[in-house]
């Protein structure tokens, strides 16, 4: 009994979450109803009896991925009202994918048969007395370990081209090369001279080097650093 | 009797009591924690540290509790109102609700999960949860810029905690938490892991905020960081959290390394005392570890925090993680579960 309406407690809260996701005017908030409804899809999960699944959702969605959407969110400064302009015009093109999706959803559910000896194994996430964990790593790393690790070798490849496409180098920047620090002697950055009564010491390059002339920033720095934009307007 | 706690009712009730027999017990640990650091840090500076209030200055913390209990709560003009006041409660209550599955004793835990290593992990990767709302509720830049430092230094310690995690994991071939300790019998894991020990506690240091990585707040430069625009009760809140944190932290180290409750070499003399106590004396030398850092090492740079995250500890546990595995196989002691 409590499991059910804790189910109906769940599934409530997941799906008026994800609705406000949606419709939440701060994009702040709508992450952070995102994050709730990541909560209680991992108490569904629970529910069910995969454990192993619930915690692996709350630590890689919610534990970092949400916290580096947070992040992004809370450092850009979206202007939504702009982004919502045009919401009119796109909705009955938004609204014609959905449609055709769940239509096909529906025809795959619709044709979907079941054995009457299944019944018995809904809910059943592993089989008998073996942990749900060791279940996953069974099928994940001894029954299908190549597929495992060609997904592995997709998000490598993904990885690697985010960062190709997105690195660049940065002349300007003074990076702290601790091995060069460590491996300086006194005599490269110092020079100690006698000098004499009345003469001048002429050679006067001591100094540390100056840093390479920096390389001008290319893209414009607009203004408009200020965090959360739109925090501010809300407020307003 | 028995009956009675079989019901549903008396099923409640129970949980409730294990709930309070861990969690005030808990709070009082905190609050003198606050006393003992004080104290610690005294001697390490040669003063005396708090002496006023109460023998030894034992009361100081009730004292401060009351201070903050009679100040004013402030919300900023500019603030988001209702993240605010949240973000406190976030971390106040993550802090407390991580130890549910800490075993004190053999199957002493009030959720005795099979997953408790793991639950561990998530609830301790949300803390920054808070410090980030905090941060951005308040409206203000010293707050923010210490959330985005918060941010980044967590996720970024996050991921070596976990590969350390897994090395451990390896050796248990569990991830019940009382599997775990039970797993050390013979021999802590300290030992045999013991870079990884190194890892886990100078990432636990960076986890909670903790001086040398104390950057989120950072006093000499963003003034207090995240929390910089609260007072009385939030800030107590924080304050309750971030201490609650450490003790949580010392606990985990205890479990995954000290190996828990066991008492030492398991021979006679030592297993005299009882093994909650041996717990609680290893948390405590952890909690002793915690402070003297503080004591003793000046604040790292930004960027040196994070070469440090990235470049050192990480690639490091990840090859001890190889390396643990390959030799598990090699000599044949994967645990069979």
């Amino acid at each position: 009994m409590i499991a059910t309406a804790a189910f109906y407690v769940f599934a409530a809260v997941l799906l008026g979450s994800a609705a406000l996701v949606v419709s939440a005017r701060n994009p702040v908030h709508s992450v952070l109803f995102l994050i709730l409804a990541f909560f209680n899809a991992a108490g569904l999960f629970l529910l069910a009896g995969a454990e192993f699944l619930a915690m692996i959702l709350v630590i890689v969605y919610v534990g970092a991925v949400a916290v580096l959407f947070l992040f992004v969110v809370m450092m850009l400064d979206i202007d939504f009202t702009r982004m919502r302009e045009g919401i009119q015009r796109y909705a009955p093109v938004g609204a014609t994918v959905g449609v055709i999706l769940l239509v096909e959803l529906a025809s795959v559910f619709g044709s979907w048969q079941l054995l009457p000896q299944s019944a018995s194994l809904r809910g059943a996430v592993a089989p008998g007395a073996v942990s749900n964990t060791a279940a996953l790593g069974d099928l994940l790393y001894t029954h299908n370990v190549l597929l495992f690790q060609l997904a592995g070798l997709v998000l490598l490849v993904a990885m690697i081209g985010a960062i190709v496409l997105t690195l660049r180098a940065r002349k300007a920047s003074r990076r702290q090369d601790i091995s060069r620090q460590v491996a300086q002697r006194v005599e490269d950055t110092l020079v100690l001279v006698k000098v004499g009564l009345g003469a001048a010491v002429t050679e006067a390059e001591f100094q540390r080097p100056l840093p390479e002339p920096a390389v001008a920033a290319a893209e414009p720095h607009g203004g408009g650093h200020g965090h959360g934009g739109t925090h501010a307007a809300e407020v307003r | 009797m028995t009956e009675f706690l079989a019901t549903p009712i008396g099923t409640l009730i129970l949980l409730v009591l294990e709930t309070l027999a861990i969690l005030v017990p808990l709070l009082v640990f905190v609050a003198y924690a606050t006393w003992a650091e004080r104290k610690v840090l005294g001697a390490m500076h040669l003063r005396k540290g708090p002496n006023v209030v109460g023998l030894f200055g034992l009361l100081q913390p009730f004292a401060d509790a009351l201070k903050m209990l009679m100040k004013e709560t402030i919300i900023p003009a500019g603030a988001n109102r209702a993240l605010f006041l949240l973000a406190p409660v976030i971390t106040f209550v993550l802090a407390m609700i991580a130890w549910a599955v800490v075993p004190v004793n053999d199957g002493w835990a009030v959720a005795k999960i099979n997953v408790g290593v793991l639950y561990l992990f998530a609830i301790s990767s949300l803390g920054v949860y808070g410090v980030i709302i905090a941060g951005w509720a308040s409206n203000s830049k010293y707050a923010f810029l210490g959330a985005m430092r918060s941010a980044a230094q967590m996720v970024s310690y996050e991921v070596s905690i976990g590969f350390v995690m897994v090395s451990v994991l390896l050796c248990v071939g569990s991830l019940n938490l009382n599997d775990i300790v039970l797993a050390q019998r013979h021999v802590w894991f300290v030992i045999p892991l013991l870079p990884m020990f190194l890892v886990f506690f100078i990432s636990g240091l960076a986890e909670t905020n903790r001086s040398p990585f104390d950057l989120p707040e950072g006093e000499s430069e963003i003034v207090a960081g995240f929390f910089v625009e609260y007072s009385s009760l939030a800030f107590g809140l924080f304050f309750l959290g971030e201490y609650a944190n450490m003790f949580l932290m010392s606990a985990m180290t205890t479990i995954l390394f000290l190996g828990g409750w066991l008492a030492p070499f398991g021979v006679e003399p030592f297993t005299w005392l009882p093994g909650p106590i041996w717990f609680l004396l290893k948390v405590f030398a952890c909690m002793f570890v915690f402070i003297w850092v503080r004591g003793t090492l000046p604040r790292y740079r930004y960027d040196q925090l994070m070469r440090l995250g990235w470049k050192v500890f990480l690639p490091l546990s990840l090859f001890w993680l190889v390396l643990t595995a390959g030799v598990l196989m090699a000599t044949g002691w994967v645990p069979r579960t």
